[in-house]
């Protein structure tokens, strides 16, 4: 071998892994689901009556903000290997202990911080018990799950407080201008950035994700496992009690039985988003399309007049095919670089 | 996904300016269709039931008890619900009927007060909104099963029918702490002292609204009582248990039991004699009743004020009372004749 020949090879290498820019974003999981959240809005607009009007997009954001705000922590959890399906409760406990504050004639601003605190404090039970005592998280948050909910419940049994201040009420519906964006809109963009930052441009962030790759490694990298996933918790427990919060008066509503079942709603939307259930992988903004996307499929299923049970069976069937689409992706570009590879090598 | 994968890639940009274009062109499409559509002559007797979620037996009858009258005077009927039932689950249909400018929304509510924001808006919109079996804050009207005083005649009258105005009867009821039971109760206490003074009522035990301790109860009643000749059971659970305890001992088709229960759980015990009569609202008459109420407001005769009258199919005629209420009327009485006619 000579000189000119060791240096050609790795440059042709190197040509043949790294894309240019534009095509990584193109080829990315992310622009898939853009392009699938596209082609159903579409489809929506033209075929469904009523869609397409500006009322649709205000009611899609107001209906969904839960779901959209409590899925960026859980992303980060997710990304990290683990998950937290206490979040409707905590949502739940959040609503109660700030409408029975209120009650007790705190200020709202008051009741508001005790209640976020208090959901805090279950995020930080919830890490406790992952980091600390070493439980599986499906079974911690599973069994917080039902403990949280059974004292939201229990706090309130089966009344409701109902008195809060009319126009804060009236003021979350409201839209921005003339424009059909709710108000709520605004913390939700604020809170995507600051989570699409922390986790993509942070190294908490890249050690979140190589934590979900193994925690070996990550802690040999460096990185402090297990005090990164205790922060994760306390600020999904946090994230969900001041979604609890804007919940209660936006609905004018601190009830035992608010939120119950949104967890399942918000792990289905990260899922969908292309978020990898063995952790390690997945965006921010792809888990804020997969939401989109249930949103959107949802709304227009609705308008068609699709019931419930039919709109259950579509949104589940997304989700697989979903799951068998990026399973599939990864198959085909894995084959095709490695034939590339291949013959990259026998041309030698 | 699978498109970026089988297309080469100048097609995949074309398609994708393809598919925006037509996105913009539906908008502008569907933009200047919303305007024609409303201001149309005729009443909208598009009616939308929305029950607490699906899948409920209760509420299959009354919804179908609300098509039966909505197709009899010519409207379109449809029922859309969550699968299954939240605060705020009923939120997102209403707006949707909204959208849809249906003419009148009945609704079943799931909590008293989450979905106001959104049933204000269908109001403002021109959507007549009725509530039945549960109420909410925001409404024009509420068609309320049945009334206190109504449910504790009806049953005392069975009783004391049965019994030929004499002997001694205990009361088996939910939980103690039960605002409406207690309410019923102390009805019945009354109109037994004063329509049937030969019938003494010695107690009133409780079962929590648990088939276990209700079971119980009725077992501890009878030791206790031996020579007890009625029960008056005004709980679905508590009526239930006192069957099934009465139908395997030596007091079955010697003690009257009646109460308010539900014909599928007490379907087997009027088969077999345990029990002759129960009562219960009838909900396929509610839903009926509720749609008829919803035309009317619709047509304009009614607005939900005390004192208006309509006329609701086969049910004849109704007045609007207090609080913007319809009450259905006496509840319905089941027997061994109508039974099999109800599946709730």
């Amino acid at each position: 071998m000579t000189a000119t020949e060791l240096k050609g090879t790795p440059v042709r290498d190197y040509l043949l892994h790294d894309k240019p820019f534009w095509r990584r974003i193109l080829q990315s999981r992310e622009a898939g689901l853009i392009g699938a959240l596209v082609v159903v809005v579409v489809l929506s607009i033209s075929f469904v009556p009523n869609f397409g009007q500006p009322i649709t997009l205000t009611y899609l954001v107001q209906t969904n903000f839960p779901i959209f705000v409590m899925l960026l922590p859980m992303t980060l959890i997710v990304v990290a290997g683990e998950i937290d399906l206490s979040v409707g409760s905590v949502l739940g406990v959040s609503s109660v202990v700030f409408g029975l504050l209120y009650d007790a004639k705190f200020s709202l601003v008051l009741a508001a911080i005790i209640a976020v605190l208090i959901g805090a404090g279950i995020g930080a039970f919830n890490g406790f018990l992952v980091t600390v005592v070493g439980l599986p998280s499906l079974a911690v948050t599973i069994g917080t799950l039902a403990l949280f909910r059974g004292v939201a419940v229990g706090l309130l049994g089966t009344t409701a407080i109902t008195d809060f201040p009319v126009d804060i009420t009236t003021n979350l519906q409201n839209t921005i201008g003339a424009s059909p964006f709710p108000i709520l809109t605004i913390p939700f963009v604020i809170l995507t950035i600051i989570f699409i930052v922390i986790l993509q441009f942070t190294s908490f962030g890249r050690g979140i994700y190589a934590i979900g790759l193994g925690h070996e490694t990550a802690h040999f990298s460096g990185v402090t496992v297990q005090r990164t996933k205790f922060v994760l918790y306390v600020i999904s427990g946090l994230v969900a009690a001041a979604v609890g919060v804007v919940f209660t008066l936006e609905y004018d509503n601190s009830i035992g039985s608010n939120g119950i079942g949104d967890e399942l709603l918000v792990v289905t939307a990260v899922v969908l988003g292309g978020v990898s259930t063995f952790g390690g992988r997945g965006t921010v903004l792809g888990a804020i399309v997969g939401g989109l996307l249930i949103a959107v499929l949802t709304s227009a299923l609705q308008l068609a007049g699709v019931g419930s049970n039919g709109i259950s069976v579509v949104t589940g069937s997304a989700l697989i095919l979903s799951v068998i689409g990026s399973r599939v992706l990864e198959g085909l570009t894995r084959g095709r670089r490695e034939k590339k590879i291949a013959a990259a090598i026998g041309g030698e | 996904m699978f498109l970026r994968n089988m297309l080469p890639r100048k097609r995949r940009v074309v398609l994708g300016a393809l598919a925006a274009v037509a996105a913009v062109a539906v908008l502008a499409g569907c933009a200047s269709s919303t305007g024609k559509s409303s201001g149309s002559g005729s009443k909208n007797y598009k009616i939308a039931f929305v029950p607490k979620s699906l899948g409920n037996n209760y509420f299959k009858a009354s919804d179908s008890g609300g098509s039966t009258a909505v197709k009899k005077f010519g409207g379109s009927y449809q029922e859309v619900a969550p699968a299954t039932a939240s605060p705020t689950g009923q939120v997102s249909f209403v707006q949707t009927l909204t959208q849809q400018r249906v003419g009148g929304i009945v609704l079943a509510a799931d909590d008293p007060q989450a979905a106001c924001t959104a049933l204000n808006a269908a109001m403002k919109a021109g959507v007549k909104v009725v509530t039945f079996d549960s109420d909410t804050n925001c409404r024009s009207l509420f068609v309320n099963q049945v009334t206190p005083k109504g449910i504790a005649k009806s049953l005392v009258n069975l009783t004391g029918k049965a019994l030929n105005g004499k002997g001694t009867v205990a009361i088996e009821s939910g939980g103690p702490n039960a605002t409406n039971l207690n309410l019923w109760i102390k009805y019945i206490k009354s109109y037994m002292a004063s329509l049937y003074p030969g019938i003494t009522i010695v107690t009133t035990v409780y079962g929590n609204d648990d088939a276990q301790q209700s079971l119980d109860a009725a077992t501890g009643l009878l030791q206790k009582y031996p020579s007890l000749n009625g029960i008056i059971a005004p709980d679905t659970v508590a009526v239930a248990a006192a069957a099934r305890y009465l139908s395997t001992s030596q007091y079955k088709g010697k003690v009257y039991l009646t109460g308010l229960g539900l014909p599928s759980e007490m379907r087997s015990y009027i088969k077999d004699g345990t029990v002759t009569q129960f009562a219960l609202w009838d909900p396929s008459n509610l839903g009926y009743l509720a749609a008829y109420a919803d035309k009317a407001l619709i047509d304009g005769t009614i607005t939900g004020k005390k004192g208006d009258t309509f006329t609701a199919g086969k049910l004849g005629k109704y007045t609007v009372g207090a609080h913007q209420t319809v009450i259905l009327g006496p509840p319905t009485v089941f027997d061994k004749s109508n039974i099999d006619n109800y599946n709730f």
